[in-house]
């Protein structure tokens, strides 16, 4: 047994290239679903009145923890397969990764202390909290992914900040849409839709600044972007965005998430494409000079196949036990 | 500024130990959050859903500040100690993955069926939430001991040349990750966990008690913290005892720091109380001048599980030392703590025998102030764990990393001593709002029977 997992890779698949692609699925299921979180405490700030920010709470309120672990396990995996990665990414990004964590914090502690008292100012401040920390999680996210892609070695760069408005816009998208599908016709859907299709466009437009500043700018990374999958991935982003504008005008809210889902993946994909075969541009780490050895490598994949059904099986029941829109009454 | 390393080391050990008492908290009251739901689906009495909800409610908001200083920790590893995360990556990182993967998304996402979930699920779904939700909290602490009993066991491994630097290649990952070490660990950990919680909930109760509020919830509370606060006291003394001499075993530079052993003698003396005689000895740790009150050969007999003449090795045998002071000192009072939660249990239980649990005043006070010892005894526990393998990584047969080489060297002092003070400002911050809040869910007191019972037909309608 410990020969075939020393030899070399298990049942011969790629498993490099499959890691690759795995790191990146792990990133783009965090950011499709922890987004629609994060999106919820954006539109927490313009919410109406009490009411329908306790519905905003209610609706979002089973998901995101668990929607939060994969981002762990997306940092877990770059540990455990790429472990050169990791240390270069995180030890390099010093004060963003702290500045990560601390709205990570914020946003996961604020609404479960919103919740505990109905004083006032006790819910202004952490309502203030949520809104700050749901902004600036997926804002320096963006920022992380901007300076990986194009291998920045100081903190804030034009392509990370685009990269990051543009995280910001996608998660109220994606917030909209999912928000839609959990509650009832009238002034909340009414105006997730006008919200959802503003956002759409702030995306659309930061992902073509962002695009156009790398062709006009970082010749190097011009061909790569004028590739044919890559202009693939950008047409079928166009394409999801259509569909998402047609589905949450005609209040077919689950229509309009699925596309959500699309540009999240196409974004990742993006990003993942242009890095590929490099992984670390800055130091000019590849995917192959970073994976790790065959044994712990197909130990992960062992473990990976084993457990992979019964975290979605786990995340059915979730989705499916909250499912539909919320009942009078229900929240913390 | 602070050196980066010293700020790094500071950093960790500062979010470790606050980390650690979320994890303590859930671990320790998923057991008997699983007690109160099964007593709350079978049985017709109220007070079982009373408390369900009550604990559920703390439950939920510890998790969550237990995930989000845990996602610090996971981050520090590339941030504060990069040069460690390449060198082990390949061995540390699959636990670590493993974590999420097996033990994070079952117990979140159970949680939030939990939680959440009252209404919406059948009694059966509910009850499998409230086991998995536990399971997951244990089977957390699992991959992460399997990480951690690695760094003080390393077994499994060889060191390999690459890029300029020394790499951990797996080599036998049932040697590494089935490490001797882990199930020593995961027992006292598990153990720890569960007494510090029977004392926040035995300790609470008596408060209560004492001012007569809710006489009937709190008694019961009272008597389940006390029930296993006697099962699980011993038990830490004597697995502590054995996990003691397995430490001596494998790792006898902490065991020597432990007891302040500096010179390999045999027959050691078991210092109870052991101070420098000079001034110099307080800063200097190669002191070897000490005022010692103990028991002759003690520290041999307990090391070698029997004989009082065993030979001990020194601390003055191995390549650098561990600040002994806080390993020596952290170690007696943790095991001061452990016959006082004994004795406690044993107090308790005697009353109860007389029927005066609930009058004797001066136990309930000795509950009262002991409420926190578990948690305080806990922080101790890892103290002797991870101070007493400095300035060890990792140290084993096949190749061994410092701490202060395992830093990330792109790292300044300015950045370093920014986001400590940063953590220090933070932390402090997050654990006052988590007491705060707590005890307002406790001044508030659990809902009553007829919140509960309403709540019960609701969901007999749906």
């Amino acid at each position: 047994m410990l020969e075939t997992l020393t030899s070399g890779p298990l049942f011969g698949l790629p498993l490099t290239g499959l890691w690759f692609v795995l790191l990146f699925a792990l990133l783009g299921t965090f950011i499709f679903l922890d987004g629609f979180d994060f999106g919820a405490g954006v539109l927490f700030a313009r919410a109406e009145d009490d009411h329908e920010r306790e519905t905003l709470l209610a609706i979002v309120g089973p998901f995101w923890d668990g929607n939060e672990v994969w981002l762990i396990v997306f940092g877990g995996a770059m540990f455990a397969a790429f472990p050169p990665l990791y240390a270069n990414l995180f030890g390099r990004h010093y004060l963003l990764m702290f500045a990560i964590l601390g709205a990570l914090i914020l946003r996961g502690i604020a609404p479960e202390m919103y919740e505990q008292r109905a004083d006032p100012t006790w819910r202004r401040w952490w309502g203030r909290s949520f809104v700050v920390g749901s902004v600036l999680s997926p804002f320096f996210l963006g920022m992380f992914a901007g300076n990986w892609l194009v291998g920045a070695e100081q903190l804030v760069t034009v392509p990370g900040v685009v990269v990051g408005l543009a995280l910001v816009a996608l998660c109220v998208v994606d917030a909209a849409a999912f928000i839609g599908t959990r509650s009832e016709p009238g002034h909340l859907q009414t105006s997730l839709e006008r919200r959802g299709l503003t956002a759409l466009a702030g995306y659309l437009g930061a992902i073509v600044l962002a695009i156009g500043y790398l062709v006009a700018l970082r010749p190097d990374m011009r061909g790569a972007i004028l590739s044919v999958p890559v202009i693939a991935l950008v047409v079928a982003t166009l394409v999801a965005a259509g569909v998402y504008a047609w589905a949450i005008r005609a209040d077919r809210f689950q229509a309009a998430w699925v596309s959500t889902a699309g540009m999240v993946y196409a974004l990742v994909a993006i990003v993942a494409l242009l890095l590929y075969p490099t992984i670390d541009p800055a130091v000019g780490l590849t995917v192959e000079t970073a994976i790790v050895q065959p044994l712990p490598l197909n130990l992960m994949t062992l473990m990976t196949l084993v457990l992979m059904p019964f975290v979605l099986s786990y995340f059915w029941v979730l989705y499916s036990t909250f499912s539909g829109p919320i009942e009078h009454g229900e929240g913390y | 500024m602070i050196d980066p390393v010293l700020a790094s080391r500071l950093q960790f050990a500062l979010t470790t130990a606050v980390h650690i008492l979320f994890p303590a908290i859930s671990m320790g009251l998923a057991p008997f959050l699983v007690y109160f739901t099964w007593k709350s689906i079978r049985s017709d009495d109220p007070i079982y859903t009373r408390h369900q909800r009550f604990w559920t409610k703390i439950f939920a908001i510890t998790f969550v500040c237990g995930t989000v200083t845990g996602i610090v920790l996971e981050f520090e590893f590339g941030t504060n100690f990069a040069t460690f995360s390449t060198a082990v990556g390949e061995l540390f990182g699959g636990p670590l993955a493993t974590e999420g993967m097996m033990a994070f998304f079952l117990e979140s996402t159970f949680l939030g069926v939990f939680v959440f979930g009252r209404e919406r699920v059948s009694d059966r779904l509910y009850m499998l939430s409230a086991v998995l939700v536990a399971l997951g909290s244990w089977l957390s602490a699992v991959w992460i001991l399997i990480a951690n009993s690695w760094m003080q066991t390393p077994r499994g491994y060889e060191m390999v040349e690459e890029g300029g630097m020394e790499v951990v290649h797996l080599t036998d990952p049932i040697a590494a990750y089935a490490n001797p070490r882990f199930v020593w660990m995961f027992v006292h950990m598990q153990t720890a966990a569960v007494i510090s919680v029977a004392l926040l909930l035995a300790g609470l109760a008596a408060y209560h008690v004492l001012r007569d509020r809710d006489p009937e919830f709190w008694t019961l509370a009272l008597k389940v913290g006390v029930v296993a606060l006697l099962i699980t006291a011993p038990l830490q003394a004597i697995q502590g005892d054995a996990y003691a001499r397995h430490v001596h075993e494998t790792q006898p530079q902490k065991f020597a720091a432990m007891e302040a052993i500096y010179e390999t003698d045999s027959g050691v003396v078991e210092a109870l109380v052991a101070v420098p005689t000079d001034l110099e000895g307080f800063t200097d740790p190669r002191t070897t001048d000490l005022f010692i009150i103990g028991i002759p050969g003690g520290a041999s007999f307990l090391a070698s599980g029997g004989d009082p003449t065993a030979e001990i090795q020194g601390l003055n045998e191995f390549e650098g030392m561990p600040p002994v002071a806080y390993v020596f000192w952290s170690f007696r009072l943790m095991i001061a703590l452990g016959f006082w939660f004994i004795a406690l249990g044993l107090w308790a239980g005697y009353r109860w025998s007389q029927g005066r649990l609930t009058t004797d005043r001066r136990l309930l006070y000795a509950l009262v102030l002991s409420a926190g010892g578990g948690l305080f005894a806990t922080e101790l526990g890892w103290i002797v764990t991870e101070v007493g393998r400095q300035p060890w990584l990792f140290d084993g047969p096949s190749g061994s990393l410092r701490t202060a080489e395992g830093v990330t060297t792109s790292l300044t002092g300015g950045e370093a001593t920014l986001t400590l003070a940063g953590f220090v400002l933070g932390y402090s911050a997050l654990l006052v709002v988590y007491v705060t809040v707590v005890r307002w869910m406790i001044r508030n007191g659990p809902p009553s029977a007829a919140d509960v019972g309403m709540a019960e037909e609701v969901t007999s309608d749906a």
